[in-house]
């Protein structure tokens, strides 16, 4: 039975990735799951400088799902490569940063910077809801969303993976902007912008007023966008957006995504990712499944 | 840093009571969470309706072998569903969490417990822990509650902020009142508190080690949620922000922005 899956000349053992923001650098996960089960870590967005994030409160709950606004704090690109990296190459899995910038410049030295280092692929951020400048500002325009790959595409060593933000009118648009950029893969979706209001204090649940929906509520929209891009572009796709068991990940395998990845799951089943990899493996058998690439967008 | 072993557990309620309508106390058989438990920590309790995610961070108010004591006040679904929990029924929990107290701080010194509000409860098992001089200021708003389980720990303080029993006011009001001493507080309750916590002890000069609470979703410092604002550049997130799941929730009260 083949579990493997290529992305843009990288294999993975399998399917199953983390999903940025959401299992830091893999360090506090590494406590409580096997890292060597996963087909790659995605670590959380890394900047040239350290980013201090939102002010708090953060993060709401809401009904099958969660707001964050976390505001991208990260220490820096050069304390992430001299303390993360090291870290995650203990562990037999793909390593792939994600790259975050308030410019087209702050993004394209955090990937300079990642050249040399031993970093399988890169995923720019170019779709985080909660930070002023950069993110979704560039991910939101489809002119600017292929300048941006073209012009980390220059400078990258490693395979470019453009992440896509759900809240545009058309996604199929800014995936196909992506492709003529040149990006080797997209991953899909980052969070839906959204509101909590908390009726008792009578003020936003966020100190930020919006955040970014993630968790089961959001994954019938995530399946939906994976599978419109699947329909537009022919690079692989990295599926996301509520996925907690195996059978979402199989749904988001069979709609076109070669890879998924697992979010906000992680937040109360730590173990979701392994789970997921498990289940993948006795969905393949009880269907006589033997190649995992058959399932690949085997729905359309 | 060395962080201690986490673990997962589908305990079991062994008890449940509600001390006034609101609060409710909760005794967990465990596995291993209550042999690795500090005074202070924290545990991770996870609801069985879906439509809830994330889990809700409750301190410990008393470990027992392998038995875990958790207090808590019903504030939404999560611990709605809680507070309905009947002996013999499962609990999915993750712990212990946080750093807990630096008890040893106290030896040789006369510790000043303070609680106010819910946060009066994970300073029963510190009460417990602290075998030397201790005096407990304990700040309710109107109901009193648990005073008699500290009262056998040491001499107890109480102040309400409608007067009802003890002194009118808050815990500094009966500090001052009741002239009570400490060379080291250990503290909890809401952040106007700590922040007055903070001032009496710069004031007298002493060390006041605080415990802080802030919205939570993973509860072992990845997703970055709860972060408070430190004085000094944090060795981890190397910005002015520590985690208060991971690196607290008990921090020195001088090193944090309060």
């Amino acid at each position: 039975m083949n579990t493997t899956v290529n992305l843009a000349g990288v294999e993975l053992k399998n399917p199953v990735m983390t999903a940025s923001g959401t299992f830091g650098s893999g360090a506090e996960y590494g406590e409580l799951v096997d890292l060597n089960r996963l087909g790659a870590v995605v670590t959380k967005g890394v900047a040239n400088v350290p980013w201090p994030g939102n002010p708090t409160p953060r993060i709401a709950e809401t009904h099958g799902g969660m707001l964050n606004a976390i505001g991208l704090q990260n220490p820096g690109m050069e304390l992430f490569c001299q303390r993360d990296i090291p870290y995650l190459k203990q562990f037999d899995t793909k390593i792939i940063v994600n790259v975050c910038g308030k410019t087209t410049e702050d993004y394209l030295e955090v990937v300079e910077r990642l050249s040399d280092e031993p970093v399988d692929l890169l995923e720019i951020n170019i779709s985080c809801p909660n930070v002023k400048e950069g993110g979704i500002a560039f991910g939101q325009d489809p002119k600017a969303v292929e300048a941006i790959t073209r012009a980390v595409k220059e400078k990258a060593k490693q395979p470019v993976i453009m992440k896509l933000s759900p809240n545009v009118t058309d996604i199929t648009v800014m995936a196909k902007a992506a492709e003529a950029g040149g990006a080797d893969v997209i991953s899909l979706i980052n969070t839906l912008t959204g509101m909590k209001i908390d009726i008792h204090k009578r003020t936003f649940a966020l100190a930020n007023k919006t955040g970014g929906l993630s968790g089961p509520a959001i994954k019938p929209v995530a399946l939906r966008m994976v599978y419109q891009a699947a329909q537009a572009v022919s690079c692989p796709i990295i599926g996301m957006g509520g996925i907690a068991g195996w059978e979402d990940a199989i749904e988001f395998i069979l709609a076109g995504a070669t890879a998924i990845s697992v979010g906000t799951a992680n937040f109360y089943n730590p173990r979701a990712t392994v789970e997921i990899a498990e289940g993948i493996e006795g969905y393949m058998k009880r269907y006589g499944v033997e190649d995992i690439r058959e399932l690949i967008g085997a729905v359309s | 840093m060395v962080y201690a072993m986490k673990y997962m557990e589908n305990a079991r309620v062994s008890a449940q009571e509600a001390l006034t309508e609101e609060i409710f106390s909760m005794y967990i058989e465990t596995e291993q969470i209550a042999r690795e438990a500090k005074a202070g920590q924290f545990i991770s309790v996870y609801c069985k309706d879906g439509a809830n995610l994330l889990p809700r961070p409750i301190s410990i108010c008393e470990i027992d072998g392998s038995r875990l004591r958790i207090v808590y006040r019903v504030v939404g679904k999560g611990t709605k569903e809680f507070s309905g929990y009947q002996p013999g029924d499962t609990i999915r929990i993750m712990g212990p969490l946080g750093n807990g107290f630096p008890l040893e701080e106290a030896e040789g010194k006369t510790a000043l417990v303070i609680g106010g509000g819910i946060g009066i409860f994970p300073m029963l098992e510190v009460s417990k822990q602290l075998t030397g001089k201790k005096n407990i200021v304990l700040g309710y708003r109107d109901q009193v509650f648990m005073k008699e389980a500290f009262e056998a720990q040491g001499p107890v303080y109480a102040a309400t902020e409608d007067g009802s029993q003890g002194v009118k006011g808050n815990v500094l009001d009966a500090i001052r009142e009741e002239k009570i001493g400490g060379d080291v507080i250990f503290a909890c309750g809401p952040a106007p508190m700590l922040r007055a916590v903070r001032d009496y002890a710069r004031e007298q000069g002493i060390t006041a080690w605080i415990s802080m609470e802030e919205k939570m979703a993973c509860g072992i410092g990845a997703c970055l949620a709860c972060v408070c604002q430190s004085k000094e550049t944090d060795s981890h997130t190397n910005v002015h922000n520590k985690r208060i799941c991971k690196d607290g929730p008990v921090f020195r009260a001088e090193e944090v922005e309060l």
